[in-house]
């Protein structure tokens, strides 16, 4: 014999004071269970259509960066660095600069790897008389594309082997030399390496010849007058200010212009898209907070509204339990069980009733949960029957519950006075 | 040393046409061996007499001693497990667990004094009352007389040392009461106390003693 069995035995006696017990904890924790499965739903929806959008504008900004950068490739330089003292309008007057840096200032720059700017190119550039020829043109010394991002870039540029020119458009034609003639320009001799397709711009009058060549040339031995370089396409609307900011810090005496593109329009654009797209996103998360915030204000109201209503009710049963059975405490407590026991015995029977609610609420809420749709028509999230935490805090929790909704009843029994039954005939 | 005193117990309650009182001074005192049945008509005191005796009812005055030990200065606690040990109780309406088979009945006891070995005993219990092939009917399949013969089975089962009775034969016919005196006479015999409280004459018949209580008050 043992207070458990006797506590069994009760139960299977009065069937239907437990049936009640068991349904009313069964309600109130269906409740919550489904209530958690909805919200847990709405989370893992949430996490998905926020995954796909960014995935969406992912997709979006590659494909943007992938245009502006071809753009970018077919437009050529777009960063010109001169020296600080350079006259703008002298410049833009003359087609070239008449202030001079160190060529050693591209490899500074290269050297310490500014994020903003790629494929940097030191140029020597001057407009002059092509004497063997009677011509104005622009002559250019280039090295070649002296850093790259990445190794696998190709230069914009091919670099211009000594003895060799490249020549624009407008000179080879007018002047009909070909790839492999010879010519000489200011009494040295050169072979055509290569013409340039027409651009519609000056280039179409430049004639390309290594750096150092150009240097003695024109006397500016170990000098350039500009860098060309590609700026980056970097996420902000304002990138010459930060390629300002940067290549300031290497170079102070710089001054930093970016030609007016396309691709400028292009590379504004995307930023403009991934601005839209982070805030489409913001809204969207806002959207579903905004729900789940609602979601949870109904579940805040509604579980403890019907736990309270159970915790009652179970209260009630064990009231009219304890009613019920007067002579059985009364006997018990003469025949020596003490009112500690007598309160065990009415803890455990509703510890008993909470643990079958527990689990009955738990399966139907589960179900409940798991077929409620949260999105019609969208493919329904997958949710496990058994999710071991959550059940064993229910299953833990709910006797506990019980217990103490039914604590009063059985302080009652506890205290009550055996002579008090026992006296009756 | 005999197994249950009372000295000068009085108790006294509060009823709507003043004070009753239901115990008046009374002093008994019951050695082992006894069989002592007090008679009295329905509301001379006798329940609240058997109550006081028992551990169950703290008297206004007067001193109760079960073998030489006052249960009235145990803590409740104390005094239910001080029960549990040395009385057994029969009443009127045996007050049987409803939900429990006869074994289980039985059994009750051990929960208050711990024992675990009790399932042979209880068995032997039931057989010597007549119940063997009881043991797994719950107390509505049974006759009045099997149930009283439980309930005797029951107050035994701790051993007690003094057994108090309540009308046991108050819902039995004559013959179930006889079987159930005897019992309790040869618990007597055994060594056991009884006291006994009933308005049947036929207890006087197994009785040692036999005491009359009128008004609360005994009278030999
Ligand atoms: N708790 C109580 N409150 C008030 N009066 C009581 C109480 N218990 C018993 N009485 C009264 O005490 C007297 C004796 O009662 P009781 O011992 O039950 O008598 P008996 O068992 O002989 O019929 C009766 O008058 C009864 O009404
Ligand atoms: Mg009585």
């Amino acid at each position: 014999m043992s207070l458990g069995r006797l506590i069994l035995h009760e139960l299977r006696y009065r069937r239907l004071n437990f049936l009640l017990g068991v349904l009313s904890v069964g309600v109130a924790v269906a409740c919550l269970t489904a209530a958690l499965a909805i919200l847990h739903k709405h989370d893992r929806r949430t996490d998905q259509i926020i995954a796909a959008k960014e995935e969406v504008t992912r997709k979006q900004m590659a494909t943007m960066t992938d245009d502006y950068r071809k753009i970018t490739l077919k437009m050529g330089f777009n960063v010109l660095i001169l020296p600080k003292d350079q006259n703008l309008s002298d410049l833009y007057a003359d087609d070239f600069a008449t202030k001079y840096m160190p060529e050693e200032y591209a490899t500074r720059l290269a050297k310490s790897r500014v994020a903003t700017i790629n494929h940097i190119l030191p140029t020597l550039q001057q407009k002059v008389k092509w004497p063997e020829r009677e011509r104005t043109v622009l002559l250019m010394g280039v090295r070649g594309v002296v850093y790259t991002q990445s190794k696998t870039q190709k230069p914009l540029l091919e670099p211009v082997a000594s003895g060799t020119m490249t020549l624009g458009h407008e000179l080879a034609r007018s002047l009909t030399l070909n790839p492999g003639d010879k010519t000489k320009l200011m009494g040295r001799e050169f072979t055509v390496a290569k013409i340039n397709p027409e651009r519609g711009n000056k280039d179409d009058i430049t004639i390309w010849i290594n750096l150092a060549e150009a240097q003695e040339m024109l006397d500016k031995k170990g000098l350039i007058n500009g860098i060309l370089a590609l700026d980056c396409t970097c996420d902000t609307v304002d990138r010459l200010a930060l390629i300002r900011a940067e290549i300031a810090k290497i170079l102070p005496d710089t001054q930093v212009i970016e030609f007016a593109s396309q691709a400028i329009a292009r590379a504004e654009a995307r930023t403009r898209a991934g601005i839209e797209a982070e805030e489409s996103i913001r809204r969207e998360k806002e959207g579903r907070a905004k729900l789940r915030a609602e979601r949870e204000a109904l579940v805040a109201v509604l579980v403890p509204v019907v736990v309270l209503g159970c915790a009652v009710w179970i209260g009630f049963l064990a009231l009219a339990n304890v009613r019920d059975r007067r002579n059985e405490i009364g006997i018990l407590r003469a025949l020596g069980l003490r009112s500690r026991q007598i309160l065990l015995i009415f803890l455990g029977k509703a510890a008993v009733i909470g643990l079958a609610g527990a689990a009955l609420g738990y399966l139907a809420g589960r179900l409940i949960g798991m077929a409620w749709r949260d999105t019609p028509g969208a493919p329904p999230i997958e949710m496990a029957l058994i999710e071991p935490g959550l059940l064993l805090l229910i299953l833990a929790a709910a006797p506990v519950l019980a217990a103490l909704a039914s604590w009063l009843p059985a302080m009652m029994a506890a205290q009550q006075d055996p002579a008090d039954v026992l006296r009756e005939e | 040393m005999p197994l249950l005193e009372l000295h000068d117990l009085s108790k006294t309650f509060a009823g709507p046409k003043g004070e009753v009182r239901a115990v008046a001074n009374v002093t008994l005192s019951v050695e082992p061996g006894e069989f002592v049945a007090i008679r009295g008509p329905s509301g001379c005191g006798k329940t609240t007499l058997l109550l006081a005796a028992g551990g169950l009812l703290a008297p206004d005055s007067g001193e109760v001693r079960i073998t030489g030990e006052d249960p009235y200065r145990l803590s409740p606690e104390q005094r239910a497990q001080f029960r549990a040990e040395r009385i057994g109780f029969v009443f009127q309406q045996f007050h049987l667990v409803p939900y429990l088979d006869v074994l289980d009945n039985i059994l009750v006891p051990s929960l208050a004094s711990g024992r675990h070995d009790g399932r042979q005993q209880a068995e032997e219990l039931a057989a010597r009352f007549g119940l063997t092939d009881r043991l797994h009917h719950v107390p509505a399949q049974l006759s009045t007389g099997e149930r009283q013969r439980a309930a005797l089975a029951r107050a035994l089962l701790n051993e007690p040392k003094l057994v108090l009775a309540d009308e046991p034969t108050g819902n039995l016919d004559g013959d179930n009461g006889q079987v159930v005196l005897r019992c309790l006479a040869e618990f007597a015999k055994n060594g056991g106390a009884v006291l006994l409280v009933t308005h049947d004459p036929m207890a006087v018949t197994v009785a040692t003693r036999s005491l009359y209580l009128r008004n609360g008050k005994l009278e030999g």
